[in-house]
């Protein structure tokens, strides 16, 4: 059985390393101080589809990502740990989306370039928006089924598809017919490193949107290179390319208006100041076995 | 996110910043023949550095997110013994399978057996990084050198044969060492029988103290002629565990390097491949064996020093007493200073012995193609001289520095050092080993000595130019002149005695001059260790020109006891 896979990756700023100057003044992410990494749920969820890929010989997985050039940057890292390709779906009028425009440019890039997919994966939810909307939704406009908080594929066997899944308090099993989307949570198996061979093969590729403007694949270092391997060249999207309706895309079609933007500091709900007296010492040594915190 | 290589600009300088460098790519690549063959193979010189760097970057960020963070565990858990066979610690299973995802395999050997083509000094990076996350799973690693021995003195049926599954993840390892027969090889009595019926030959017997004894595929070093009892009558064994006939006795239970089996093996009519030539399996092969082993721990010695470096000085920075961090006080920083000084110093020495090795071995393996010009044949006497000069010093000074620095590192945490709960405790433990095993260092110093005797150490360190250096000078000066004073006494067991001082005098000088040359190139990297350590060596050097000034033929009895 050989399975068509899209794995959908966002680049996104780190935010796991929070430093003072992560935000603007404006409230908006300084992009500058946090550096741009792979979501690390879709790392999970690339992880999920390189398994099939190994189960089953002749799958091919590709990465579909919006974003600006340097987003590029994901579907060479996939690359790298295994997956065949993939395309940046890139376009100014993609612009400031939020999750509905999103899934819809996400949802007519793949009915264009792969409308026999037999599986959609992607991770759960992306660190900088923490919604959780887009895998949903792209299975909502494509008509498909979907499995959220996906943690293991257990089976796929006869078009149909075992997927155990992480709820409240435990996991649960269930079985859907392909093809469906997946959305896989950060508690599943972490994605396999980088091989080096892949690293150095690949190294090399760009997409269009990342030359230096004015210039061609002709125009760079080893430009014989992109003649003689056609894989150096990713894949890109327009919104044209794709037949996008404009009115559903970027900001004019995101019906999510961004009111105000609150910093907030976090503390302590209560605290307790103690003293190294010995009265103080044996009290909180009362509390924490009432509490079977020790003992 | 945290990188062991990216982090350490020092491991990037060794790969970026040297004259070899040009030559060993161009001597490796054959003027990049395989880049219309193979898609990752480099099409240029800056391509093949490029590569290089991109290759470590995965090596450091698997040890960073993986290998160190598991060390604990696997230090702790320790492998097992069960059925004659050995399974690992498991979480050395993950450290393996990250390893063999990201294709870290058969890392120097030729593309068309599945290898990545690597120079030795590549790998040595590699095997550094390796060590400081991870000093006993390093060893199971590692172990993927020996096939460098298969693939020189191997037929090319064996190497068919074995180099694709060792590029793929199968382990190796190399059965040497038996109860009666240690630093002592010649004493070898594993047998090798040749069985007229199967056409094979079949091995019996024991070894002990085998790293990894429960490998994929082992190179066996067994006494073929019957009746001999020296060097001569060894032979060179291909033993295939798919095969079966050897098992696992027991594992031994070690000070450190708990993550790495080592093992008592026991052979009953084990079937086994003949490798290269009968007899020569000591006085060559394992030789060539020996020599890549030990730039193996050198490289092991070098990322423990690193580790130690690592631990000392965050301790250093997070500890407070009497109102200020510890690494304020003068007293620690003095100890954190050394450790990096020996740490730059054993580094540099490490990666110009790893270049001397690429440089010979590259042109030995265009030997076995074609017919080598006089002048690559001068060139890899040449090279071949140094590997053979340098690869004592740097295993022998590395290993001693990496047991001093983890001591020093301990000492810098106090008290916390010596409970269990500090990375220090173990890096401690793992670096004990690295003086002993692959020949003590009084081993390396027998194999060092005819280099000072022969003058080749005092001509290396003239080409290097000293006199830029008038501390250098100096100690060249001192150097040169106990030197001729044990040759003029012309006692052999004077100049036995005096060899480990002789030995550390030259390598202290080497030393000082490869980390000057570091310290002109990139001052804000290595400036105040070639400082630190030029201090260090101007003492050192004192300290045996005094011993050795004091030391005549009538003292030697002072040293026998009954």
């Amino acid at each position: 059985m050989k399975l068509s896979i899209i794995v959908l990756a966002k680049q996104v700023p780190d935010t796991r390393n929070v430093g003072p100057d992560a935000m603007t003044p404006e409230g908006t992410v300084n992009r500058s101080a946090l550096p741009a990494i792979f979501n690390p749920e879709d790392l999970n969820a690339l992880e999920q589809a390189l398994r099939l890929k190994d189960q089953f010989p002749g799958t091919t997985v590709n990465v579909l990502t919006m974003g600006p050039g340097r987003a590029a940057e994901v579907i060479r890292e996939a690359m790298y740990r295994g997956a065949d390709g993939g395309w940046l779906l890139t376009d100014r009028a993609f612009a400031g989306a939020d999750t509905l425009a999103t899934s819809y440019a996400l949802a007519t890039a793949i009915k264009h370039v792969c409308p026999n997919v037999d599986l959609i994966i992607g991770g759960r939810q992306a660190i900088d928006g923490d919604t959780a909307q887009v895998g949903p939704q792209v299975a909502e406009k494509l008509g498909l089924n979907q499995i959220t908080y996906t943690e293991e594929i257990l089976s796929l066997k006869d078009g149909k598809i075992t997927v155990k899944r992480h709820i409240d308090g435990g996991v649960e099993t269930v079985e859907s017919l392909l093809p469906l989307v997946l959305t896989v949570n950060g508690s599943a198996a972490p994605c396999r490193p980088r091989n080096v061979k892949r690293v150095m093969k690949y190294k090399r590729c760009l997409a269009p949107m990342e030359l230096p403007q004015g210039t061609t694949f002709a125009d760079l270092p080893y430009a014989g290179e992109y003649d003689k391997k056609p894989y150096l060249k990713l894949g890109q999207l327009s919104c044209a390319d794709v037949n996008a309706d404009l009115q559903q895309c970027g900001l004019a079609g995101s019906p999510t208006k961004v009111k105000n933007v609150e910093n907030i500091v976090f503390k302590a709900k209560e605290s307790k100041v103690l003293t190294g007296s010995d009265e103080d010492v044996n009290g909180l040594i009362q509390e924490l076995l009432a509490s079977h915190t020790i003992g | 996110m945290a990188n062991y290589y990216t982090d350490i600009k020092e491991i990037k300088f060794e790969l970026e910043n040297n004259p070899l460098m040009e030559r060993i790519v161009e001597l490796k690549e054959r003027q990049f023949e395989d880049k219309d063959t193979y898609d990752e193979a480099p099409q240029d010189l800056a391509d093949a550095i490029d590569s290089y760097d991109r290759v470590l970057d995965v090596v450091g960020d698997i040890v960073a997110n993986v290998v160190a963070p598991n060390a604990e565990d696997v230090d702790a858990e320790g492998p097992h013994h069960e059925n004659g066979r050995v399974r690992y610690a498991s979480k050395t299973y993950e450290n393996l399978a990250a390893m063999n995802h990201a294709g870290l395999n058969g890392m120097t050997m030729p593309r068309r057996f599945g290898g990545l083509n690597l120079p030795v000094t590549v790998y040595t990076a590699a095997n550094e990084i390796v060590s400081a996350g991870d000093a006993g799973f390093e060893n199971i690693w590692s172990l993927q050198d020996c096939i460098e021995t298969l693939y020189c003195f191997g037929n090319e049926e064996q190497r068919e044969k074995y180099i694709p599954r060792v590029c793929k993840g199968e382990t190796m390892s190399m059965d040497l060492t038996e109860p009666d027969a240690g630093s002592d090889l010649q004493s070898v009595m594993l047998k090798a029988t040749y069985d007229e019926e199967n056409q094979c030959w079949r091995l019996n017997g024991s070894k002990r103290f085998i790293t990894n004894g429960d490998s994929d595929i082992h190179l066996v070093l067994a006494r073929s002629e019957a009746g001999t009892r020296d060097g001569r009558g060894l032979s060179m064994f291909i033993y295939d565990k798919r095969d079966g006939g050897v098992d696992v006795r027991r594992i031994e239970n070690k000070l450190g390097i708990h993550g790495s089996p080592t093992c008592e093996l026991v052979y009953k009519n084990a079937k086994a491949e003949l490798c290269g030539d009968r007899k020569l399996g000591l006085i060559k092969y394992v030789m060539s064996l020996m020599n890549g082993a030990r730039l193996g721990i050198a490289a092991q010695s070098v990322g423990l020093s690193q580790a130690a470096y690592n631990e000392a000085i965050a301790y250093a920075r997070d500890r407070k007493q009497f109102g200020k961090a510890i690494i304020e006080f003068p007293a620690v920083q003095e100890m954190i200073a050394n450790i990096k000084a020996r740490l730059d110093a054993g580094r540099a020495l490490l990666y110009q012995t790893a270049r001397y090795v690429d440089i010979y071995k590259a042109l030995e393996d265009i030997g076995r193609d074609r017919k080598l010009t006089p002048e690559e044949r001068a060139e890899l006497k040449e090279y071949s001289r140094l590997a053979d000069a340098f690869t004592p010093l740097a295993k022998g000074m590395n290993s001693e520095y990496a047991n001093q620095n983890a001591y020093d590192c301990i000492q810098v945490h106090g008290g916390s050092g010596f409970m269990l709960e500090y990375a220090c405790q173990r890096i401690y433990r793992d670096a004990r080993i690295t003086s002993i095993y692959e020949g003590t260092t009084q081993l390396q110093t027998v194999a060092a000595i005819r280099y000072v005797t022969n003058g080749f150490y005092s001509q290396v360190i003239e080409s290097f130019n000293p006199s830029r250096d008038a501390r250098i000078a100096a100690m060249t000066e001192k150097y040169n002149a106990c030197v001729a004073a044990v040759k003029e006494a012309a006692d052999q067991e004077l100049l036995d005695l005096s060899a480990r001082h002789l030995y550390e005098m030259a390598a202290d000088i080497i030393m000082s001059l490869l980390l000057l040359r570091n310290a002109e190139k990139a001052p804000e990297l290595f400036g105040k260790s070639f400082q630190v350590f030029v201090k260090l060596a101007e003492a050192e050097v004192e300290k045996h020109a005094t011993w050795l000034a004091g030391l005549t033929t009538s003292q030697l009895d002072n040293y026998r006891q009954a």
